[in-house]
């Protein structure tokens, strides 16, 4: 078996006295879409914030491409991320740039690409996500929520990164919207070979942009399989979940924390 | 009865102690970034034109008033025993050593130490900070050191046209409301104007647009849960500035009060 993109070890995580993460244990194959459901609070964003080194676990072991990343220093944290692309939830477009600067922000900042250089892509990545050339010239705060997905989608793959993470993809979009963001998504991965880590909690999603699926609940992966194999996964909590049923084995936690 | 008394004594003192800890840890990492490459000078630029600029027209007008004021309420009390000749000095060195530094550090903390806070805030709520270490690029470098390089370049000189600006203010009240000769007015303001009274106030300046940048950079990162957390962060970011201010003052004054 090859060595996996990514790979997580027993990996806890916890915030004064609440538990977010118990013992994750996962690995990522090359080329291979994971994607990561669960209910609001269960610790998916945290997951994704470890593996990208924004949440420093408490134990545990993160890596990537055969390379432990937990304890990296700066300059080296710095160069892992260079394989990741991130598409944030509310997308986290830079709203004091335009969105051709959104866009070629990593080449241009970190890459030390030249502007003029980077204009041309950034328009080709719009241009991948379905947007004319003309809107990179207008501020994020002019778009509506799908195009500013888009965008942050074109920002993701701007620096054609190996690993992309997708956080709530769908959220607060319209099911048609949502639907045209999984398509992308879906191109974007295969076009570029990119490995690619999602959390949602919308199943259709789920189902399009996944190869394989695994819960999150109470801080544990208690099922992971192809997607395929979701619907009869003989779990009681993946069962109640992808159904969407209040009446189960999860008891819903209505106060935060 | 005594035991909560005491209990909350310490909860605040630790607190507090705590506070003063990672203040001093955010503005270590902050020198640290600072002093390595790459730094990103459009975004100096921008501050600079940001605290410094944009900023003169208010701090003008502090200082003008303030000038005019200062001529007219040294003069109540100075003509009680016949020193009205000591006003330019007092004008000038009240300005340069005093009034100048505070008076626009406090104008500037609330103009741009709130703006930088909540801007900062809000790119932590919207998680645009995070946004940005994915893209292999270091939001101290980026945010914070360009905001503190611009607080400490831009203050000194901001506080150089308040003096001025001041002097004329307490010049235009000496001459044409309290009778001055005009030549003799500009000759008693410089001929006792000290090189350190001019020194010491900038260098108050270049320590409180330091403080400035870091409460509005440190409160703004360091914000929590939306926008009642950014607002927050705002205010605290004005207080604690102008808290520090005032307080540096007195000791940057003992400073140079004790080496002359």
């Amino acid at each position: 078996m090859s060595i996996p993109k990514i790979s997580l070890n027993g990996v806890t995580k916890s915030f004064g006295t609440k538990r977010v993460l118990r013992g994750i244990d996962l690995d990522v194959a090359r080329g291979e879409s994971m994607v990561v459901i669960g209910g609001s609070g269960t610790g998916k964003s945290v997951l994704l914030k470890c593996i990208l080194g924004l949440v420093r676990p408490d134990a545990g072991s993160i890596r990537i491409d055969d390379e432990e990343t937990v304890d990296l220093n700066e300059r080296g944290h710095s160069r892992v991320m260079r394989k990741f692309g991130m598409l944030f939830q509310g997308g986290a477009l830079f709203d004091s740039l335009r969105v051709w600067e959104n866009v070629a922000f990593g080449p241009i900042q970190s890459d030390g690409m030249k502007p003029a250089e980077a204009r041309e892509i950034a328009i080709a990545k719009l241009g991948n996500v379905g947007l004319a050339p003309e809107i990179g010239d207008l501020y994020p705060s002019e778009l509506s929520g799908g195009m500013q997905k888009r965008v942050a989608l074109a920002r993701a793959i701007a620096r054609e990164p190996e690993i992309i993470f997708f956080d709530e993809p769908t959220t607060g979009l319209d099911p048609i919207m949502a639907d045209v963001i999984n398509d992308l998504i879906v191109k974007c991965v295969s076009d570029l070979g990119a490995t690619a880590v999602s959390i949602t909690h919308d199943m259709a999603s789920a189902r399009k942009i996944g190869h394989r699926i695994a819960m999150l609940h109470e801080g544990r992966l208690i099922w992971q399989g192809p997607v395929g194999e979701i619907d009869r996964s003989g779990n009681a909590y993946v069962d109640q979940f992808i159904h969407g049923r209040a009446e189960g084995p999860i008891r819903m936690q209505v106060r935060k924390g | 009865m005594n035991v909560p008394l005491v209990t909350q004594l310490g909860r605040i003192t630790l607190a507090f102690l705590e506070a003063i800890g990672a203040v001093s840890a955010f503005a270590l990492q902050a020198i640290r970034n600072a002093l390595q490459p790459p730094w990103y000078r459009q975004q100096i630029l921008r501050q600079v034109m940001e605290i410094g600029y944009y900023s003169l027209p208010v701090v003008g007008l502090t200082a003008i008033f303030t000038g005019m004021v200062l001529a007219l309420q040294s003069y109540t009390g100075f003509a009680r025993f016949s020193a009205e000749s000591a006003i330019p000095n007092v004008v000038v060195v009240s300005l340069t050593r005093e009034l100048g530094p505070v008076l626009a550090a406090l104008m500037v903390a609330g103009r741009v130490g709130a703006a930088m806070a909540a801007e900062i805030g809000t790119m932590r709520v919207t998680e645009q900070i995070d946004a940005l270490v994915t893209l292999s690029t270091n939001p101290f470098k980026y945010l914070v050191v360009p905001r503190l390089i611009a607080g400490v370049v831009t203050l000194p000189i901001l506080v150089l046209v308040a003096d001025i600006i001041g002097v004329l203010g307490g010049f235009v009240v000496g001459v044409y409301k309290l009778d001055f000769n005009d030549a003799a007015y500009l000759r008693n303001t410089l001929d006792f104007l000290e090189f350190q009274d001019v020194f010491s106030g900038l260098v108050k300046a270049a320590v409180f647009g330091f403080l400035i940048s870091l409460m509005g950079c440190y409160h703004g990162y360091t914000s929590r849960g939306g926008a009642q957390g950014v607002g927050q962060a705002t205010t605290n970011a004005v207080v604690s500035a102008s808290a520090l201010i005032l307080t540096f003052n007195y000791f940057i004054t003992e400073a140079f009060f004790s080496i002359r």
